[in-house]
């Protein structure tokens, strides 16, 4: 079965990435190329586009129409992609750098427009292709090569950012929780507005050592007993709650979508036969 | 005299379509001749309208207009529109020309076709917003790090604005290279007026897309012409497009043999083609004593200055460059023999000058006539250098 997602979806030798070993990446890529293998879209009208990280490699690796572009820009290249060719599927990946930090400006705007782009923030709360700097999702408190002494930032909330935006649908799942992701980027394809989809990675190279987390198993043990459905929230004591965050559908609505919308401007004038 | 509207009812004369038009709104209507449907932007004085008269008649003429959170994104968004296969255009003046940079390094190593105008106004920073200057002439060409090639062109008369944009659209698709049209607040906002050409009078270039099979493209071959075909996303022909270096699959390599063999091609498909490309206006320059060179708004002072001094016997003629980028040296070479004096004005303190100096033999008879105070220099302004000089 997985064998058959690699080879029907990945560029088979281009593999293999680059990334870590440990890394939580390659689940999250995975989990993209199976929810385009499950709903069955035509190869040629998906588009993958990345910015600028370790996030951002996935797309040299995925069989589709992929392009690499600048930091934090991928979303403004997207919405370029998306508004000139509305038939396409434009899927967005991009890290926590890439689309909280360098990229946050495009990332509410492209929210705000409610433009079709289903976008995949995989989030390891580091910078790791420049070797381990604390990024905005880095919590407060933990290390990173730019913050030996520990980070006094306070860390975004990409899901509540984007919600708070106009996102109309966000959701949040983990490295660890594999089959949630593939659900939610399913729902964000299916989708017709702007979908965030938050995977929470993992860094063993620089985020675990730097803050004496443990290696690759830890960290997805730690995914796992950290995240809580948001649905069962309010079913458990609080005691239950402590030092947990949450994972799940935060938001989901039907608004005007942004192509849609222009293009009963251009219908204005495709009978009237102006200038 | 009848009015020219009751001549045409009458049939006296050919209807034409003729229009009074600034240059930032010829450029529209330059572009959507050559075939613009995609415009991607953030307004910014002086180029403003480009973004304006783009959002009215796009979406008549069955294109889209879309307005960014910021320069940047108009940059991407006009490089992603281009990708899917429109013929895309931002337009911007000096603060945003700085931040758009980076994404044009972007265009011209994936060789994405599009057109950048830049309406130049004075700076540096904030500057003068609403007056005119020429201080972005080595940004066009440098201003994106690392060696890359670029077209820059520069009108002068609201018509050449018109022909200009189209050239730039052509030679976009032509080389797949990001055109940039180098204007300036003197010819944006210059209402003149214009003849609008027929359709098919100006050559259109459409986009070269691949003939062979999708299995067979290679997204970045070195063919002959060292311009490689370009596939639109969503056409059947799946491939990788990346800033980083990339061999002719299009996928990234850390070859230093690769390097060389991209950057090598990335400049030469531009300086393999410079009959094609360089574009320039002379008058009297090969026979006078002194010539006079400039570029967009400023030659219109010194063709001004040229007849009047000639009119006063002085042997004197001008050279005015449209492809400012790449710049035309050996035709400068041919036409500097024998002069005594050539002047470059330029609303810059001394940007042109330098390689105008890289095309003559003797450097010290060339000097700047220079303004960068938002005001444009005048013909009185050139006359008077001249006759410094000279007397």
């Amino acid at each position: 079965m997985s064998s058959q997602i690699i080879s029907q979806t990945m560029r088979t030798d281009r593999l293999p990435h680059i990334w870590c070993p440990g890394c939580g990446h390659g689940i999250l890529m995975r989990a993209i190329a199976v929810a385009i293998e499950d709903l069955k879209l035509d190869k040629d009208k998906v588009c993958i586009v990345s910015g600028i990280g370790c996030s951002s490699r996935a797309s040299g690796y995925m069989d589709f129409n992929t392009l690499h572009t600048t930091h934090g820009r991928a979303l403004a290249f997207a919405t370029g992609v998306k508004f000139a060719s509305p038939e396409l599927h434009v899927i967005v990946v991009t890290g926590d750098g890439d689309a909280s930090a360098i990229g946050g400006n495009h990332l509410i705007h492209a929210c705000r427009r409610n433009i079709d782009i289903t976008t995949i923030v995989f989030n390891n709360n580091i910078y790791g292709m420049t070797g381990g700097q604390f990024s905005p999702t880095t919590p407060k408190g933990d290390k990173g090569t730019t913050a030996p002494f520990g980070n006094i930032d306070k860390a975004f909330d990409i899901c509540s950012l984007a919600k708070g935006a106009g996102a109309t649908y966000v959701a949040r799942s983990t490295a660890y929780h594999a089959n949630k992701m593939i659900e939610y980027i399913k729902t964000g394809i299916n989708h017709k507005g702007f979908s965030l989809i938050e995977g929470i990675s993992s860094c063993p190279t620089y985020y675990g050592r730097k803050n004496k987390k443990g290696g690759a198993v830890d960290l997805l043990n730690h995914l796992k007993d950290t995240f809580v459905d948001i649905k069962v929230k309010d079913k458990l004591p609080p005691e239950k709650l402590e030092n947990k965050l949450f994972m799940g559908e935060f938001h989901h609505s039907v608004e005007p979508e942004y192509t849609a919308e222009y293009d009963k401007i251009i219908e204005l004038f495709s009978t009237g036969g102006e200038e | 005299m009848p009015r020219l509207c009751y001549l045409l009812e009458r049939g006296v004369v050919m209807k034409k379509n003729i229009k009074l038009l600034q240059g930032n709104e010829a450029c529209v209507h330059g572009a959507i001749y050559a075939g613009m449907n995609f415009f991607a932007g953030y307004p910014i004085t002086p180029s403003t309208e480009i973004a304006e008269v783009s959002s009215e008649l796009l979406p008549k003429n069955n294109g889209k207009f879309i307005q960014m959170e910021d320069e940047i994104a108009g940059m991407a968004a006009t490089i992603g529109a281009a990708v899917a296969g429109s013929k895309s255009m931002t337009a911007t003046s000096g603060p945003g020309f700085s931040l758009k940079q980076e994404n044009i390094g972007y265009a011209s190593i994936t060789e994405i076709p599009c057109v950048i105008v830049n309406v130049q106004r004075h700076g540096p920073s904030t500057g003068l917003p609403t007056s005119p200057g020429q201080g972005d002439y080595m940004q066009a060409k440098w201003g994106t790090h690392g060696d890359h090639p670029i077209i820059a062109l520069s009108p002068t008369t609201v018509r050449e604005v018109f022909e200009l944009t189209v050239k730039a659209f052509n030679f976009s698709e032509k080389y797949r290279t990001p055109v940039i049209l180098l204007m300036d607040e003197v010819i944006g906002h210059l209402r003149e007026k214009i003849e609008i050409p027929e359709v098919g009078e100006l050559e259109i270039v459409p986009r070269k897309t691949p003939e062979v099979k999708p299995d067979q493209y290679k997204a970045y071959e070195y063919t002959e012409d060292l311009v490689p075909a370009m596939a639109n996303f969503g056409t059947g022909y799946r491939y990788n497009i990346t800033g980083l270096v990339h061999d002719e699959t299009g996928f990234p390599t850390n070859s230093t043999k690769e390097a060389t063999r991209l950057i090598d091609r990335l400049m030469a498909k531009i300086d393999n083609n410079l009959d094609d490309i360089l574009i320039y206006e002379e008058g009297y320059a090969l026979e006078s004593e002194t010539l006079f060179i400039a570029f967009g708004g400023i030659v219109r002072s010194v063709k001004e200055a040229v007849l009047k001094l000639r009119e006063q016997g002085h042997n004197v003629g001008y050279f005015a460059p449209k492809t400012v980028w790449p710049f035309p040296h050996n035709k400068l070479e041919e036409l500097s023999k024998n002069k005594k004096n050539i002047f470059v004005a330029e609303m810059n303190l001394g940007q042109m000058i330098e390689p105008v100096k890289l095309s003559v033999d003797d450097r010290n008879i060339v000097k700047g006539i220079n303004k960068a105070n938002g005001e444009i220099i005048s013909p009185e302004e050139i006359i008077e250098s001249f006759m410094e000089v000279v007397k």
